[in-house]
């Protein structure tokens, strides 16, 4: 069972050693004959206005939070749906409630204007 | 003279990830700027998530990755991008009390491996047979004899959906 993920070791060891390779390549190998055009953050084009580091809008957690709390509702929808085929009439009642539960939530997010951006 | 044993290939992996999170872990406390313990953070939920799986609790990986690294640790980021000023310099700087938490950080671990001490290794422990079955198990659980935990889970979710608004919003109506 465990052997299966040695795929997925295999693949992050690749992943990370292909692009540092790849950099460090570049960067023994490559000719370097720098000048400040070629020196500049974009190399023919704008110069930047201001701190990158902006800071951003409140609105953006309100979404991450509603966000996160659907993310919860998906990973219990996983294994009731895997299960579906087993569950009785009573069983996907709940899981049909647990939906409704949380469409009450939505739909008071919604009413209250919280998905319209301003 | 005792020859060392051999580690299996099992074991080394595990000591890369155990070693991995431990790392990261330790640099959330230590990184001098808020937004790389962010990061860190993720980092650590990463390294969890791989401990996991080494437990072939698949489930428990998936969500981990799922809802702390997609989730909370965006959530976290947003936070801290949010406010004003918190990602330049030193803004995660030590302060008067890390002397009294690293004290009661050793207490604790101290604590751990007096209790960790008295369990008799390797713990005895029933095997579940972990196949795919595993999760439509679980599944099935949740919606028979779980089903109260899992609509008062559903009722707490609605719960923070309602008082994220009401908390987070400007008053408008």
């Amino acid at each position: 069972m465990l052997s299966q993920y040695l795929f997925i070791l295999l693949f992050t060891a690749m992943a990370l050693v292909v692009p540092v390779m790849a950099i460090m390549m570049g960067h023994l190998l490559g000719p370097r004959h720098p000048d400040p055009v070629k020196n500049a953050v974009y190399e023919s084009g704008m110069e930047t206005i201001g701190d990158t580091w902006v800071q951003f809008r409140a609105q953006y957690y309100l979404i991450a939070l509603i966000f996160v709390v659907f993310d919860v509702e998906a990973v219990f929808l996983f294994p009731i749906a895997l299960a579906y085929k087993d569950v009785n009439a009573l069983g996907a009642g709940a899981a049909i409630f647990f939906i409704l539960l949380l469409l009450v939530g939505l739909l008071y997010d919604w009413r209250k204007g919280a998905l319209e951006w301003q | 003279m005792p020859t060392l044993p051999v580690p299996t290939f099992t074991q080394v992996v595990f000591v890369l990830i155990a070693a991995f999170t431990v790392i990261s872990g330790l640099g959330v406390v230590v990184a001098r700027n808020l937004f790389h313990s962010a990061l860190l953070l993720a980092a650590t939920f990463f390294g969890v998530a791989g401990l996991y799986v080494m437990l072939e609790a698949e489930f428990l990986a998936v969500t981990q990755i799922l809802i702390y690294v997609g989730a909370v640790a965006t959530l976290i980021t947003f936070a801290i991008m949010l406010t004003r000023g918190a990602m330049h310099g030193e803004t995660n700087p030590l302060n008067r009390q890390w002397g009294k938490a690293a004290l009661f950080a050793f207490l604790f671990l101290v604590g751990l491996l007096g209790y960790l001490g008295g369990i008799p290794w390797p713990a005895p422990f029933q095997a579940i047979q972990a196949d795919e079955g595993l999760i439509a198990r679980l599944g099935e659980q949740l919606v028979t004899r779980y089903m109260v935990s899992l609509e008062v889970m559903g009722l707490l979710l609605m719960v923070a959906l309602v008082g994220a608004i009401l908390l987070a919003r400007d008053d408008k109506p």
